[in-house]
């Protein structure tokens, strides 16, 4: 049978289009068009090819704002992964205190994320914040403004503080989605706590996780504001990663040709490596 | 092997307000399962049937250990097991959808109960493949438990049960639910030939009778908590003990005319019908109402006397056809006696049955049953 065509119908998709358009492809043609350009004013403008590429790629603040920024994400999902896997079997299953817990844990999920970063940079801080009183008297020297590791260790407690949660919540309402009937047959079949977990929880919260590692991942490796307001990526570029390198790049040097051609190395970056965790991820479940 | 004793076992869910604490009404809470004597025999194949929320799964559960009875006491081989958690019993359970370890293979699965309870290897290894021949699993021992269909992975949940060598009994609540009819059949003859091998005891819950019919030696049927009658599928046929097994059994059902007592007779719907004298005289002594039970299998057609209206024939009643269905070997015949409504079963094809025409009904004396409140006299 003949299939009716009017390309009318086209006109149907036209709004989506001009939004997208606008939304997405005019922006990321802008930041292409930069990338490719050394523009000195609205009429000088030359064509320099990949030499911005060329730059950024062989900036060592690059380089060092780069590992940095594996370092953070691979720790904070090092560390955000098991605690909110066991927050969520350590929540109570129903009843009013399963509902309190739940509002509490989710509470740092709803802070704005500069009132995170000022939280902490209070909390911290060693003359009047509550922690880093409470440090000090410990008799730790401790102060996130001036000693590196301080401030790496204040940085990644701050982001478990704040995400956690998330994983912890994905992870509970996976858990009580898996039927009864599978712990009654693992309390007949003789299994214990922990290989409840490893054959019954786990393998059950894999799609939760994989959402979660990929939620994470792309986050903490975009992450700016929180760091930027606490340690303002210091001291001296200890804690800078990579937006913060950017965002320097473009609005504090105005070096918006390699700061274009960056743009488009990190927005690839965070692609290949999303593809190839959700791929692990997946290959994994079929073998 | 061993032998299951419940003593007065029974259940009440308690009910428990929004704010988990017991509701006030608790005392007024249903029994679940009402308190219950019953022995389960070593090596027997029992069927719990009735229809959904009549308590079979709550008694399994008790049996299993999921589930702690709030009263009475359940004995295995003699020993008081009510308190001990599942891990600590001798049962195995198959679940109505099938439980399988999705990241393991199917030998890991059918290793897994041993390998908790610390069995060694090859003592492992030899049960394994035992139970896997047995359960035609063997081909697929190397795949992952999770790539398989329904009706292999409630094999292997089976298997899991079969594996233990100290298992008591083998509980099956609905097993056979989620699995395609043309499957089902075979599953049911694997369970067949299992507990004839393996002489194990099995305690199946389904309230599909063929399954309950076919797969038990003891049936027991449960309606509202009770266990209402255990009997051999035949007994349950030929004589139901309550008016709620005989319309529950057979298909369709057994026949209920409501009917009241006249020296030495019952009146169906202003005809009489005589009964035998002892029955009467129990009858008499009833005050409840009584109903008249007969099965559509002993129920014979006839064609009308030509003098009707006076119930010339004794033992007979005077009927119309309503509807005919034909099926199979046999037409199912529905007629109108009064107000009540008869299913015949007639296998003669030389009979005639066409709606509208009247009819005489020979009700077989011997095979006809008079409850009173619901209870066989």
């Amino acid at each position: 049978m003949q299939k009716p065509t009017d390309n009318r119908a086209w006109l149907l998709v036209l709004p989506v289009l001009v939004t997208v358009a606008f939304s997405a492809v005019i922006p990321l043609m802008t930041v292409v068009n930069y990338s490719v350009q050394d523009i000195l004013g609205p009429h000088q403008r030359t064509f320099v090819g990949r030499e911005w590429y060329q730059h950024v790629l062989r900036d060592p603040e690059l380089h060092g704002a780069f590992v940095r920024q594996i370092g953070f994400s691979l720790s904070v999902l090092a560390l955000e992964l098991p605690l909110g896997i066991g927050i969520a079997l350590a929540l109570p299953r129903s009843g009013v205190s399963s509902s309190l817990c739940l509002v509490v844990l989710a509470l740092p999920l709803l802070v704005p994320w500069n009132v995170v970063g000022t939280i902490w940079q209070i909390f911290c801080r060693g003359d009047i914040g509550i922690a880093g009183r409470a440090i000090h008297a410990l008799g730790i020297d401790y102060n996130y403004t001036a000693d590196a590791t301080d401030a790496w260790l204040t940085v990644i407690v701050m982001d478990v503080w704040h995400w956690s949660p998330l994983i912890a919540l994905l992870c509970y309402a996976g858990l009580r989605a898996i039927p009864e009937a599978y712990y009654q047959a693992a309390s007949i079949d003789g299994a214990s706590a922990w290989a409840t977990f490893r054959f019954i929880e786990l393998p059950k919260l894999r799609g939760v996780l994989t959402i979660g590692i990929l939620l994470r991942f792309m986050d903490s490796f975009m992450i700016y504001t929180e760091p930027f307001v606490l340690t303002g990526g210091g001291p001296g570029n200890a804690t800078t990663f990579l937006s913060q390198y950017l965002a320097r790049l473009a609005v504090g040097q105005f070096d918006l040709g390699p700061a274009a051609a960056f743009s488009l190395i990190y927005f690839l970056i965070i692609l290949l490596l999303s593809y190839v965790f959700y791929t692990a991820m997946n290959r994994q479940e079929q073998t | 092997m061993a032998r299951l004793e419940l003593q007065a076992v029974a259940h009440r869910y308690a009910q428990r307000s929004s704010l988990g604490t017991r509701a006030s009404t608790q005392e007024a809470a249903r029994y679940a399962l009402a308190p219950l004597d019953l022995v389960f025999r070593e090596g027997g194949a029992y069927a719990l049937l009735g229809p959904s929320g009549c308590g079979k799964s709550t008694l399994l559960n008790i049996i299993s250990g999921l589930l702690r009875p709030s009263e009475g006491r359940l004995l295995i081989d003699g020993k008081d097991v009510t308190a001990a958690p599942p891990q600590a019993r001798n049962i195995a359970q198959v679940f109505q959808f099938p439980v399988i370890y999705d990241t393991m293979t199917v030998a890991d699965n059918l290793a897994f109960p041993l390998r908790n309870r610390g069995v060694d290897r090859r003592t492992i290894q030899q049960r394994v493949a035992q139970i896997a021949d047995l359960l035609e699993l063997t081909p697929t021992l190397g795949k992952r438990a999770s790539s398989l269909s329904a009706d292999m992975k409630q094999r292997i949940s089976l298997g899991r049960g079969l594996v233990r060598t100290d298992v008591a009994a083998i509980l099956l609540d609905e097993p056979l639910t989620v699995i395609d009819p043309h499957v089902k059949w075979l599953l049911r003859r694997k369970l067949l030939q299992i507990h004839a091998e393996l002489a194990v005891t099995l305690i199946y819950v389904t309230h599909d009778q063929t399954e309950a019919l076919t797969l038990a030696d003891q049936v027991l049927v449960m309606s509202d908590g009770c266990v209402l009658q255990q009997g051999t599928p035949e007994a349950l046929f030929e004589r139901p003990e309550h008016t709620f097994v005989g319309y529950f059994i057979g298909s369709p059902g057994m026949n209920l005319l409501p009917c009241t007592l006249v020296d030495g007779a019952v009146l169906i719907e202003g005809q009489r019908l005589p009964i035998a004298p002892d029955l009467a005289k129990r009858a008499a002594a009833q005050s409840e109402p009584l109903v008249l039970g007969v099965r559509p299998e002993f129920v014979r057609l006839h064609a009308s006397p030509p003098d009707d209206g006076a119930n010339t024939l004794a033992g007979r009643l005077n009927g119309v056809i309503d509807e005919v269905e034909t099926g199979g070997h046999a037409r199912t015949v529905f007629a109108s006696v009064g107000g009540s409504r008869l299913a015949i079963k007639v296998t003669d094809d030389g009979v005639p049955a066409v709606p509208g025409a009247r009819c005489s009904l020979e009700l077989l004396p011997e095979r006809t049953i008079l409850y009173a409140g619901g209870r066989a006299l």
